[in-house]
């Protein structure tokens, strides 16, 4: 990894450690109103163990690979 | 001793993708989940099928996911491919053969405030390739919960072997760089976007795999020679995706992912799925994905002649082909509201038919037909999976 490299992958993550600063702009959708989102039918991965297996059949057999989601994230209702 | 050659080569047309992209899923999967909340405890223990084009890969999976206080939670994932293949490629150049691939994950997650850290490593071990993945990732709740933002970092250490030269040892590094955004929309609406780089360097190809060239002194027409690939690769991959919650108990997902790579190869796939709970416990999922892509600068199905130039490929993996998928997917609820140690228990069924069709790839099966006059290669291939989640 180049000096470059190490210095744009800091900036980066410092960048996201800093965003909770702006975390005073107001939800639009308030936690009381999430009931629809909190249900498991709106998860992006409902079931890990079935959603890895499906990403290795697929990369296995194409060239495409990443950005495969299971990053996260949902309603916030918790 | 040219056919040993072939046949144990195939076993890497196989087992090398899945060994290298082994450690990509890792890092999908040991990236964090949701941010600000750990994951539930649960466990899964999942047997999967494929059988499609000549190849059959069975085995089991165990996901199993602790939370150890309030603030760590650990992982572990067991995984097996048993491979029995009489691809096409080892039909037209060897013989059939059995492998056995193996995969140990083991995950932490640390939980502060509205972040979590998480680590992960990975081993995958075959007869003639062993792959380490360490992964480590942030991910960060803000906006009042409603935006997630993840980072995420790995690097893959991978040794190449032959089983046809005990003396032969290659490696490949790879390093993986990802950003995600999850953001709620509105009451019904959850989006999330993904970027990820990866880079590769080392030995890349096959070190078993031939390309074949026009040989007029051959009764085939044709003979073969090594595949060069290049020693680097750097793809980049966005995705976007979206769930909305429909006006009666339901929700519908589509997915749209756009890649390129410095190889030359351009693929794009969409994925549409119906998700519809049914009262007693059930829930019904059917899917639809569709996935094209280019061929790689260097790929040919049939070179002119020997060497004709620096890098050379006919792996279908890097053909031009289309690939559409149809699925669907049923679980039942057997504990709903407790029982003993369990908080919820499920048992999932799976079931996906793909079609491959290749527009560049020929189906050398049909000796009849003159060199490069051969039909196009296409099959279809059935994927099952049947697993239990338990909640604890």
């Amino acid at each position: 990894m180049t000096a470059v490299t190490i210095r744009k992958a800091v900036i980066l993550v410092l960048g996201v450690l800093c965003l909770p600063a702006c975390s005073t702009v107001e939800p639009w959708v308030k936690p009381y109103e999430r009931e629809y989102l909190a249900d498991e039918i709106m998860r992006f991965e409902r079931n890990p163990v079935s959603s890895s297996y499906m990403i290795h059949v697929y990369q296995a057999r194409e060239a495409a690979r990443g950005a495969e989601g299971g990053n996260g994230g949902g309603c916030g209702c918790n | 001793m040219v056919l040993k050659v072939v046949m144990v080569g195939a076993v890497a047309v196989t087992s090398i993708r899945d060994t290298c992209l082994a450690g990509l899923c890792l890092l999908c999967s040991g990236l964090p989940t949701v941010a600000g909340v750990l994951p539930d405890d649960r466990a899964d223990a999942l047997y999967h099928s494929y059988d499609g084009g000549g190849v059959e890969i069975t085995g089991p999976s165990v996901l199993v996911l602790k939370n150890v206080g309030q603030n760590f939670a650990l992982s572990g994932n067991y995984y097996v491919d048993s491979i029995s293949s009489a691809s096409i490629d080892v039909v037209t150049t060897a013989s059939p053969y059995t492998e056995e691939r193996t995969e140990y994950s083991l995950g932490a997650d640390y939980l502060h405030g509205n972040s979590i850290m998480s680590v992960s490593y990975t081993n995958s071990e075959e007869s003639d390739y062993s792959a380490n993945t360490a992964s480590f990732g942030i991910s960060m709740d803000m906006f009042g919960n409603m935006t997630t933002v993840t980072l995420g970092y790995a690097r893959g250490w991978d040794v190449v072997g032959n089983n046809n030269d005990p003396a032969f040892s290659e490696d490949v590094d790879r390093q993986n760089y990802t950003v995600g955004l999850t953001q709620v929309i509105s009451k019904k609406i959850l989006m999330e976007l993904n970027y990820e780089a990866i880079t590769d360097e080392g030995y890349l190809n096959n070190p078993y795999r031939s390309v074949r060239y026009i040989d007029t002194t051959s009764s085939l027409g044709y003979s073969y020679q090594p595949e060069v690939y290049p020693n680097t690769r750097t793809s980049n991959a966005v995705a976007v995706r979206g769930l909305y919650y429909l006006p009666y108990r339901a929700s519908t997902y589509a997915e749209y992912r756009i890649f390129d790579d410095t190889w030359g190869i351009r693929a794009q796939n969409v994925k549409l799925a119906y998700i519809h709970p049914v009262s007693g416990g059930w829930l019904f999922e059917a899917h639809y994905r569709y996935y094209t892509q280019n061929s790689a600068d260097f790929y040919s199905d049939l070179f002119p002649r020997r060497d004709a130039q620096n890098f050379l490929a006919r792996d279908k993996e890097l053909s031009s082909f289309d690939s559409n998928t149809l699925g669907f997917s049923l679980s039942y609820d057997f504990v709903q509201n407790g029982w003993r140690w369990m908080d919820r228990g499920s048992i999932n069924l799976s079931y996906d038919h793909i079609w491959f069709n290749y527009h560049d790839f020929r189906d050398l099966r049909d000796s009849g037909a003159p060199a490069g006059d051969e039909p196009l290669y296409k099959f279809g291939a059935d994927v099952a999976q049947l697993f239990v989640s338990i909640w604890f």
